[in-house]
């Protein structure tokens, strides 16, 4: 190989596959962006097996399979089955409330590795109105026991948030009386529909320090029993997170329609442009493709990042995160302490965490229009 | 509910379902997957996880890694039940 060797981008381990943006839950922090790909724009069948070989040669071991609800898609199994006859590990992530024992023993046969299951809260009248369906939280629970029957190993992904994140003790308990082997919490990133719904998601500092203190215990409590993978709250830390381990440098991920992005959060970027598996191939957007090199490595960086000794260890945080708010997407994540927007944004989750909580906008197609509207402006710092 | 798993000598290790040993041949190297996970172990952690079959027991493999590597047992034995329970920590190993 010629340039791409000679630049050593290394293989990308991970394929995150987003099936379909349909999901009949309505999350208000869902990570699909606000424009929702619809049906009949949904890559096909051998559309999609194409990628997965080509994701494969590329050196991609995982495969996760996704959405939206990525069960809404009938042939879910055969791609699967594929993915697995060729090597990859193959994860779901589902909702799971479109799922029964008889369809979870049909992922089984056909490859499934793992599944990882979302909970919105660990009781059910709160979980059904932050998820905005209707008794999702008892089947989900229903389905949590079909799935470690079946055999399969389970992963509990539960999104926190000031509406549930005193709930967190419960959802740890709830998670090992489920069977499930790991617990995934992450704290809601504000882009997208995080971002038009901040006001409500946003937790306390209190909220959100007693929380890394009880999953420090519970992780110590729990050993050989659940892991808990834990992403902390990063607008009271002081530094970034390594967002997706760097840009560009594991993680690939294909939208409905084709595109791929570096990250799913991605196209809230508006000024990247993504390629589309339709019209390249893969190898070509992984090595070569704009919207990979334009945070590659540390060049592109700004200051303080630039001259800072933490920049190949967070990569100057979340880029999403940093358009989001400082409106360029080359800017130190204002999560950082470093970032001299820093205290604005944390004058504003102060404040926002502080105040009573608005109601949600809810992740749908109804409220695309609304969601496109201009965030409300941010109030000037104190 | 299961407790945490106490790896012996005479404990039988196993990959549980869900983490597998493979070489993959875009890095010509061996990798663990697991859930949301991926690891390359060094050369010896891959003779180790190797032999977690589910049907040999850790004074077993500690035998074949000694005839092996020609290494003392005693510290052989220490090091692949250091290993075997740091995996298992991690919901790595099943015994
Ligand atoms: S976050 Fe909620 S709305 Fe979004 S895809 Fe997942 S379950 Fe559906
Ligand atoms: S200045 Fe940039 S590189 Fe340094 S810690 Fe902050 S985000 Fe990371």
């Amino acid at each position: 190989m010629n340039a791409p060797a000679a630049r050593r981008i290394p293989p990308p381990v991970s394929l995150l596959a987003e099936l379909t943006h349909r999901c009949p839950l309505q999350c208000p922090y869902c990570s699909n962006p606000l424009e929702l790909e619809r049906v009949d724009r949904e890559l096909d069948t051998a559309t999609w097996q194409h990628v997965i070989d080509q994701a494969h040669a590329l050196g991609v071991l995982q495969t996760h399979f996704s959405g939206g609800e990525p069960t809404l898609r009938p042939d879910l199994p055969e791609l699967i089955r594929h993915a697995a006859s060729i090597g990859q590990y193959t994860n779901l992530i589902t909702a799971g409330v479109l799922l029964d024992r008889a369809k979870l023993e049909r992922l089984a046969d056909a490859g499934l590795d793992h599944l990882q299951l979302s909970i919105q809260d660990s009781r059910a009248e709160s979980a059904n109105r932050i998820g905005g369906y209707k008794n999702g939280h008892a089947k989900k629970l229903a389905l949590a026991k079909e799935v470690t029957a079946v055999g399969l190993p389970l992963t509990i992904n539960a999104v926190m948030h000031r509406q549930n994140l005193d709930h967190l003790d419960e959802i740890i308990e709830l998670s090992v009386e489920l069977g499930a082997k790991r617990l995934e919490v992450a704290h809601v990133q504000y882009y997208g529909w995080a971002l038009k719904n901040r006001a409500a998601l946003m937790p306390t500092r209190a909220q959100a320090e007693a929380a890394i203190d009880l999953v420090k215990a519970a992780q110590e409590r729990l050993k050989g029993v659940l892991v808990i993978d834990y992403v902390v709250p990063d607008y009271y830390a002081r530094y970034p997170k390594p967002c997706m381990g760097g840009w560009g440098k594991q993680n690939l991920n294909v939208t409905p329609s084709g595109k791929v992005l570096p990250c799913h959060a991605a196209e809230t970027i508006t000024t990247l442009t993504f390629d589309n598996v339709k019209d390249k191939p893969l190898a070509e957007i992984w090595h070569r493709g704009a919207a990979f090199e334009a945070f590659r490595g540390t060049e592109w960086m700004a200051e303080p990042c630039r001259s800072c000794a933490r920049r190949e260890l967070d990569f100057g945080g979340c880029r999403c995160q940093a358009f989001a708010f400082a409106g360029q997407a080359e800017a130190t994540d204002p999560a950082c302490t470093l970032s001299p927007l820093h205290q604005e944004l944390v004058a504003i989750a102060e404040r926002e965490a502080g105040a009573a909580e608005p109601d949600f906008l809810y992740r749908n197609p109804r409220n695309i229009q609304a969601a496109a509207l201009p965030a409300p402006a941010p109030l000037p710092a104190e | 509910m299961t407790g945490r798993v106490q790896i012996a000598a005479s404990s039988v290790p196993r990959l549980p379902r869900g983490v597998k040993l493979r070489h993959d041949s875009a890095r010509d190297a061996w990798v663990v997957l697991a859930p949301e996970r991926v690891f390359m172990p060094d050369d010896i952690a891959v003779e180790i996880l190797r032999r977690c079959d589910g049907k040999a027991d850790v004074d077993g493999i500690v035998d074949e890694l000694c005839q092996a590597f020609s290494a003392p047992r005693d510290q052989v034995m220490t090091d692949v039940l250091g290993m075997l329970q740091d995996l298992a920590d991690k919901g790595m190993i099943q015994v």
